[in-house]
């Protein structure tokens, strides 16, 4: 096929870049150069309009081994034990075909934990489904949630925490983000770096089929009207091989056989060789006849661009050939000696015994195009003056039901009640708490993890959305006892070709930025996801940031049930009865417009590490953190998971009950404590200068709000599980 | 006590099986399904996973594996096996407990903590325990036990049920039945009671900080019925 | 009347249960399988005694719910 402009653009190549490629090799590339070029040089891949600002991200650490830039990060959880993590979008794959797109999504992000050396131990998930109303929403939500549950749950690996919202934002674009953990030795961490000259390059996984040609493609294109004809890239997921891959692998890493190794992610072959290669400063050579093919007549394009499933690329060391066929054929997978890394610098491919491809790897990774888009600032939109008349026909047990069996606030059991939790034998938090707990295997450790996104805040402030997002991870990780660590962010946005979307990816990262510099809760992995809107209109910017925790000695885990009847009741951190972008304000008042609360730093970092002392020191029995729906939302889950009910307090000096219940101001939490203790915390949270205040006593079965509300534990669990059951049914 | 746990290309539980056997003092070995013969063992447990990716009918592959001609044979002769979740799954395939299998009544796979009642204390797993409602963690998408009425008749005749899902008050009603089960039957023998199957996971409830103790209970006793 | 429906996976699409199935009948001594693809058959009993609207039914209805044409094809297969 003859390459010209026309060719290059239906790769979704700007003319000026294929242009740029022809001055680079001072030729027309052939058809196999182009699709090389295409997928290198795509959004997915090369990050050409993020990578100005992505630098701009907080990445280092006392505790960061490994920061952005390898297949996941690395942070050090003492004793010789390190915990790789990543979070990675599978957005566009999943709205086409949601069970797969999900599956595969998932078998990514634990192909990038286990090509470091590290054991999957736990997934979680951000999922984002269009508005209930959609006529597509219960399809895509049911197909991905089986679709994460038949891989998850396949490989062994516990599914321990999520986050699913609904918003019509993503009528036509959902959002499945994946995050997995993997547990590694610190001194057993494999990169992708190649080294050393005639290093054989070793395939192995499943074979190369004609799946998801143009995957990474797709993951940067817009959803238009021609959807239907992009559906054969769909890739189809093999939980089974991948779980022998992984087996495998470790088999493998356990001696030291491996220089390099890399998983065949977006863009297959292609990427995973060039990235090798470059990393390495090396050349590679490959003969495509010996690429293990499961079609026949597979042509060198299709064979370099297939994003077939569960396959991996290795570098070994000269003699470790036979060794590691064993171990392959022992776990009945491929294993194909494919190529070698020479000194030309060049990506050489071979076909037929012809040479097909040559091509400088410097020009596909050093010189792919970075641009400096252009984006719009986000003014702080001005504050609601709420009339007080507007409360007066409000009830609050009415309120606080409809809050409650909100889609966005509901209990997602029937959602995670569909993954494999507790495979592994570690996990000590299930989903539904603040983090997932499992415990590092064999010791007194264990690892708090969790995902959040607030796409409402995002949207109507970027730079504080971005803020929060991070300081909500922060507080979750808290909330059970662990101490923050770091974080890995999957940033969900519209196009970077539009000015108002660009702008909110912009000030999601600084704000992201700020946050985690000041609270020392630095970046180590994600990823892009660009182009995520139908026709014109972009989804809500959505960072997701996936938060990783130690909790030193497990017995002193916190939880958020509720314990004991006579405790007290604290709220720490103050009430201002922030409204604007509250649930309350937008499914009661109706009232869409107006700032995000502001996320105060200092008095986050303060309150978050006074909390973690408190619960050091043993002083409290649980504890949860105050977020979408305010303080009303946060004791009903309380009260619902230790089956006790709640005597509160008249608020003092507010305007009014409903801003000082549903408010969403930051930094604050909910902790439940002995009366004994009363004393012995108030002395410290003074001594911190932490606001601090008791809102209630614990009581049997009911809430008891004034003298004249009192709702039963049993009537608000029903509205807060039934909405979804219900909706799924 | 010796144990082995065979691990068939998909398991997943074949760890958390070796961790809750050693916690309870069995010497155990894992043994590989391509293996023919079998250490010395006094349990075999099939533990849970998928197997072969749970592809064709659950169990179906791993039923054909080289091992389990020997793992068959020691059943024959009166050794202890015992199948949890897709381990029963394999049995049931396998031969060598009645029945099958289906996919949950609700199509999805279900994972919670469950109430079992034990229905027969007259064999070596149950002997001696002294509490007859036990909680148990379930993780499965096919655990839908059925039969035909003959074989329910047979297996009641020879009391071969071994646990029925019930409520924590032992009552086995409908709505304690997880997944659609005939009778709420959770777990069954052989006719001569030295193999079981059952879809609990009892190797994840030994620990208190685990979803529950009562996996303790049931491994703590075994060992001792054993000796 | 009654008309029956295959489903299959599209030629390229990555059959891993076939290919697992294929593997384990070459364990069991058959030898001589190039390959293995599975599918679903369904038969469906359908109010319409006219073959070709019968058809047509059955065709719309493997279409709108029965495959998933990402990744499957269908054959209406007979008509009684």
């Amino acid at each position: 096929m003859l390459v010209n402009e026309k060719v290059a653009i239906e790769h979704g190549l700007k003319a000026e870049e294929y242009r740029k490629i022809c001055d680079l090799l001072k030729r027309v590339p052939n058809i196999t150069e182009l699709g090389i070029f295409s997928a290198m040089w795509n959004e997915h891949c090369s990050y050409k309009s993020s990578r100005l600002h992505l630098k701009k991200l907080h990445t280092k650490g006392k505790k960061v081994i490994q920061g952005p830039g390898e297949n996941a990060g690395v942070i050090d959880i003492e004793d010789g034990d390190a915990i790789v993590f990543k979070i990675e979008s599978h957005n566009h794959p999943s709205f086409i075909e949601p069970y797969q797109g999900a599956a595969t999504g998932v078998g990514g992000i634990m192909r990038d934990v286990f090509t470091m050396g590290a054991r999957p131990i736990a997934n979680l998930n951000s999922i984002h489904f269009g508005s209930p109303q959609n006529k597509k929403t219960k399809n895509l939500l049911r197909g991905v949630v089986h679709g994460i549950g038949g891989y998850g749950n396949c490989m062994g690996v516990p599914t321990i925490g999520g986050q699913t919202s609904f918003d019509s934002s993503y009528n036509g674009n959902i959002l499945v983000n994946a995050m997995t953990l993997g547990l590694v030795k610190k001194n057993k961490i494999f990169y992708s770096k190649a080294a050393g000259l005639n290093k054989p390059v070793i395939y192995v996984g499943s074979k190369t089929g004609r799946d998801g040609i143009h995957g990474a493609s797709m993951a940067s294109a817009n959803f238009d009207e021609k959807i239907e004809e992009k559906k054969p890239t769909v890739q189809v997921g093999d939980p089974f091989t991948e779980k022998l891959l992984l087996e495998a692998c470790l088999e493998l890493m356990s001696g030291d056989s491996i220089i390099a190794i890399q998983d065949m992610g977006a863009a297959g072959l292609t990427s995973s060789s060039i990235e090798m290669a470059s990393k390495g400063n090396l050349g590679i050579e490959i003969n495509l006849n010996k690429v293990p093919c499961r079609e026949t007549k597979m042509t060198p394009y299709e064979i370099m661009l297939s994003e077939s499933q569960e396959r991996m690329l290795i570098v070994l060391e000269n003699g470790k050939e036979d060794l590691a066929k064993k171990i392959f054929d022992k776990w009945n997978l491929d294993f194909a000696v494919i190529g070698k890394t020479t000194n030309s610098k060049n990506i050489e491919l071979f076909f037929n015994e012809k040479q097909i491809a040559n091509i400088p790897i410097n020009i596909l990774v050093e010189k792919s195009p970075m641009y400096d888009r252009k984006w719009k600032k986000s003014k702080l939109p001005k504050k609601n003056r709420f009339k007080k008349n507007i409360f007066s026909n409000l009830k609050i047990k009415d309120v606080l039901k409809k809050i409650i069996s909100n889609p966005n606030i509901c209990s997602k059991e029937w959602i995670w009640q569909q993954y494999d939790h507790t495979v592994m034998g570690d996990t000590i938090q299930k989903p539904g708490g603040d983090s997932g707990v499992i415990r590092v295997h064999g010791t007194d450790k264990a690892v708090a993890a969790t995902v959040d996104s607030s796409a409402v805040y995002c949207w109507a402030h970027p730079l504080t959305g971005g803020k929060q997002v991070v300081a909500e991870s922060w507080r979750n990780l808290i909330s059970v006892g662990a101490t923050p660590i770091a974080i890995t962010n999957c940033l969900n946005f519209g196009s970077p070709e539009n000015e108002d979307n660009m702008g909110e990816f912009v000030e999601c990262v600084e704000g992201i930025s700020e946050a985690s510099k000041y609270l020392n809760f630095p970046v180590v992995s994600g990823n892009v996801s660009f182009y995520n809107q139908t026709k014109e209109m972009g989804i809500k910017p959505t960072p997701s940031i996936g938060g990783v925790g130690l909790i030193k000695n497990y017995k002193k885990m916190m939880t958020m049930d509720f314990k004991d009847i006579d405790n007290l009741v604290l709220i720490i951190g103050k009430t201002e009865g922030h409204l604007d972008q509250s649930l309350f304000a937008r499914i009661i008042l109706d009232e869409k417009n107006g700032p995000p609360p502001e996320v105060n730093l200092f008095n986050e970092k303060n309150n978050g590490i006074s909390l973690l002392d408190l619960i050091e020191k043993d002083l409290i029995k649980s504890a949860h953190d105050i977020s979408l729906g305010g303080i009303l939302t946060a004791l009903t889950k309380m009260c619902i998971k230790g089956n006790k009910g709640i005597k509160l307090n008249k608020p003092k000096n507010l305007i009014n009950g409903f801003s000082y219940f549903f408010a969403e101001d930051q930094g604050r939490y909910i902790i439940e404590i002995e009366p004994k203790k009363l004393k012995e915390v108030n002395k410290i949270l003074d001594k911190n200068s932490v606001h601090h205040e008791e809102i209630g006593v614990i009581i049997k079965n009911d809430m008891i709000i004034d003298e004249k509300t009192k709702v039963t534990i049993d009537e608000l669990k029903s509205y807060n599980t039934n909405w979804l059951r219900n909706f799924m049914n | 006590m010796k144990s082995s746990v065979i691990t068939f290309p998909g398991s997943n539980c074949d760890r958390d099986m070796d961790v809750a056997l050693k916690k309870f003092g069995f010497n155990n070995k894992m043994v590989w399904h391509d293996d023919i013969e079998l250490p010395k063992s006094d349990l075999v447990v099939l533990p849970g996973g998928f197997s072969y990716g749970d592809y064709l009918r659950c169990g179906s592959m791993a039923s054909k594996s080289k091992i389990m001609q020997s793992v068959i044979n020691f059943a024959k002769s009166g050794g202890l096996v015992m199948g949890i979740c897709n381990g029963f799954q394999i049995l049931v395939e396998s031969g060598l407990v009645p029945g099958v299998l289906l996919r949950n009544k609700y199509l999805e796979f279900i994972c919670k903590n469950v109430f079992v009642k034990i229905n027969n204390k007259d064999n070596p797993y149950f002997k001696n325990l002294n509490k007859e409602v036990f909680e148990l963690h379930i993780a499965h998408n096919e655990g839908n036990y059925f039969c035909t009425r003959d074989q329910l008749k047979e297996i009641e005749d020879n009391n071969q049920i071994a646990i029925y899902y019930c409520n924590d008050n032992g009552e086995t009603k409908e709505i304690s039945n997880p997944n659609g089960s005939i009778n709420n039957i959770a777990g069954i023998f052989n006719k001569e009671k030295n193999v079981l199957g059952m879809m609990p996971h009892p190797e994840r409830m030994i620990d208190q900080s685990l979803s529950g103790e009562d996996g303790s209970i049931f491994f703590k006793n075994l060992i001792n019925n054993i000796k | 009347m009654k008309i029956s429906a295959i489903i299959t996976l599209k030629k390229d699409v990555l059959d891993p249960q076939g290919k697992v199935i294929h593997k384990t009948l070459d364990g069991m001594g058959f030898k001589d399988v190039n390959g293995v693809r599975q599918g679903k058959y369904f038969e469906i009993d359908v109010n319409e005694n006219d073959p070709t609207k019968a058809r047509g039914l059955v065709e719309d209805m493997c279409k709108k719910l029965l495959t998933n044409l990402v990744i499957e094809n269908y054959k209406i297969i007979e008509t009684q």
